[in-house]
């Protein structure tokens, strides 16, 4: 893979002097294909979008999806967040990413910093132990009975523990600290310095972007987490934001605040009252808007942090 | 042993330095902090990893939560019925069912989702504006970080009943076709919507493969009169051969577990004949009818059949003269 770096900096824009010019069909055929790719992901994404900014009124003339923005209506957005289930629900959302990401990061990193060390006690078998949780899946059943067993049914605990620990993003955070000089640990230590304060002031600052990274990736896990919400969450004021996508989009249930006239007042535009399609497509939005957020930020490093995993798991 | 360090070393090849205790004490005396760090991320995952693993158990046992004082203790006081549970399963219909889809659905995703990275790599690899194909990277990763519930919610948007082409078809006069809930199509369903969370995701490491060929190599084809498909054939596709065949290993190992939220989301709307895989054949035996010990052994048979499969898969890519899953380092 090293040779991958420069050649990628020093790929120009021109076409080798050796290539064959393609066919003016050739050329036609893959802008085609390619256009197609990106709007099979851009569109829906547009359609939904526009449609949750829309009017009631916008709504009925288009027949039910808007594809061309005539207004911007919020109103759909200011039910959701007014209160009721969906706001509910975001906040749990909200609440299992936060906590989830705060334990998963904080353990990822003490434990990938204490396996960095090439010759510390036991840092082979205890690596072994954690690489081996790729190879032995325990199972859906018995992982049930433990949890249930612990007294964690319907504890927002059930959603974040469990999946805590992912040996993927332990053996890329190991494999970056382990490529930090060790001249500088070892002068930190020469000052006095502990395992701990190493960690902190040294190898954290050192690796932020990585760090950061891997967090955003356990953020983006716990926000789209849906399976252990299924197994552990029965209540209706824990679920979290995707059970509520399933029920309305998948199963039909009715958004509640709407039907009865829920007429919101929205500041500059007056009241209305949001129909129920933009409101389910704001609640598409609002799941996926997270992503979209923090999407930027992890792309540019998760080619490497792919390759780093897969070459080393 | 207050032996110099220039002796100690000398005589450590003999008396197995790992071993000697005194050298264990000392180490542990500087490495114990390193070890504390790493204990709660070990307790977490003894505690929802290897107690689970070991609970599996409960599929050759009449598991009764309330055996013993606590639904765990019940793992130990619960009878131990052998194989009675698997004698269970196999004679239920509809775990063959689930088996038959699950089956159908990895070999349909082997033949067309398998190869759709590999093709949309070596398109993109083409393109010659570095922009254009960032921008074109960009969009088809997105998918990816969306959960299943959202992509199925997308799908049921775009093409469902009430969807978005349903009502472009109708305003045109005919009548939209049935596609979230036809359990004849469910197989192009699945594996489109497959395609569409992640073929762009699986692009990356085969786009990392493309740019680590050697340039000259085509420049030396070519100037040995090879064409474009020549040069395609003789060059990219054995570059790009060992990560096929590492990726191929790697589905096939994974190969039983296709996805239980696609299914379970969608199971209701298409129906049991077409939509169970052995994920949610688990998950409805043993979670809502509370047939723990068969939907533990229905999971225990997954995973073996699993292991199976990856070990030969393996051995195969040994055969091909490939490196495989393990041998590294």
């Amino acid at each position: 893979m090293t040779t991958a770096v420069p050649r990628r900096s020093s790929r120009s824009s021109r076409r080798p002097v050796w290539e064959e010019r393609p066919s003016v069909l050739g050329q036609l055929g893959k802008g085609t294909i390619l256009t197609l790719v990106t709007a099979a992901v851009l569109v829906p994404l547009w359609v939904v979008l526009v449609t949750s900014l829309s009017s009631a009124e916008t709504i009925n003339q288009a027949g039910g999806y808007v594809i061309v923005p005539r207004e911007f209506d919020p109103s759909a957005y200011v039910v959701i967040f007014s209160g009721g289930l969906i706001g509910r629900a975001v906040w749990i959302s909200t609440l299992i990413t936060f906590i989830g990401t705060s334990v998963s990061l904080t353990l990822t990193v003490l434990a990938a910093y204490g396996l960095s060390r090439s010759d510390s006690v036991a840092h082979r078998p205890l690596l072994f132990y954690f690489l081996l949780t790729f190879l032995i899946y325990p199972g859906m059943i018995p992982s049930y009975l433990v949890v249930t067993g612990l007294g964690l049914k319907n504890n927002l605990l059930a959603l974040t523990l469990p999946t805590a620990i992912q040996a993927f993003n332990l053996v890329v955070l190991r494999a970056f600290f382990m490529n930090i000089p060790s001249e500088l640990i070892d002068s930190a230590r020469i000052d006095g310095a502990g395992e701990f304060r190493i960690l902190t002031r040294i190898v954290l600052p050192l690796s932020k972007a990585v760090v950061a990274v891997i967090g955003l990736f356990y953020a983006v896990g716990y926000w789209n987490a849906f399976f252990n919400a299924i197994l552990y969450i029965d209540r209706n004021d824990l679920q979290p934001l995707q059970r509520l996508l399933q029920g309305y989009i998948l199963l039909g249930q009715a958004p509640p605040n709407v039907g009865g006239g829920a007429v919101v007042h929205i500041p500059g535009i007056g009241y209305s009252a949001p129909p129920s399609l933009a409101i389910k497509m704001a609640v598409v939005i609002v799941t996926v808007v997270p992503a979209l957020i923090v999407y930027p930020f992890i792309q540019r490093h998760f080619t490497k942090g792919v390759i780093i995993g897969a070459v080393k798991g | 042993m207050s032996a110099p360090t220039l002796t100690k070393k000398a005589a450590e090849p003999v008396t197995r330095p790992a071993r000697h205790p005194r050298r264990l004490r000392d180490r542990l005396r500087r490495d114990w902090p390193l070890l504390l760090m790493v204990v709660p991320a070990f307790l977490l995952v003894l505690v929802f990893h290897y107690v689970p693993t070991l609970g599996n158990v409960v599929a050759f046992q009449d598991y009764n939560p309330f055996a013993g004082d606590s639904p765990l203790e019940a793992f130990v006081y619960s009878e131990w019925i052998g194989f009675g549970n698997f004698e269970a399963l196999f004679e239920d219909p509809s775990f063959w069912d689930s088996l038959r889809n699950t089956l159908a659905i990895l070999l349909f995703q082997l033949v067309f989702y398998f190869p759709l990275p590999i093709v949309l790599a070596l398109l993109l690899h083409s393109v010659l504006s570095p922009r254009l194909r960032s921008f074109i990277q960009s969009v088809v990763y997105l998918p990816h970080f969306f959960s299943w519930v959202l992509v199925v919610s997308f799908f049921q948007l775009m093409l469902g009943g009430a969807g978005l082409l349903a009502q472009v078809v109708r305003d045109a006069g005919y009548t939209p076709p049935d596609i979230m809930t036809n359990p004849d199509t469910f197989l192009m369903l699945v594996t489109s919507q497959a395609v569409w969370k992640d073929a762009g995701w699986g692009m990356i490491i085969f786009l990392a493969a493309l740019a680590a060929i050697d340039p000259t190599l085509y420049e030396a084809a070519a100037a040995d009169g090879a064409g474009r498909w020549r040069r395609l054939w003789h060059i990219t596709l054995p570059g790009l051969r060992s990560v096929i065949i590492l990726l191929l290993i790697l589905r096939l190992g994974d190969a039983l577990n296709v996805g239980f939220e696609q299914f379970i989301l969608q199971r209701d709307a298409v129906g049991r004949q077409a939509a169970e895989v052995l994920d949610t054949y688990v998950y409805y035996r043993g979670v809502v009818v509370q047939q723990y010990g068969i939907g533990a052994a229905a999971g225990l048979f997954k995973a073996a059949v699993g292991l199976v499969l990856i070990l030969a898969a393996n051995k195969i890519a040994h055969r091909f003269g490939e490196q495989g899953i393990y041998q590294k380092s």
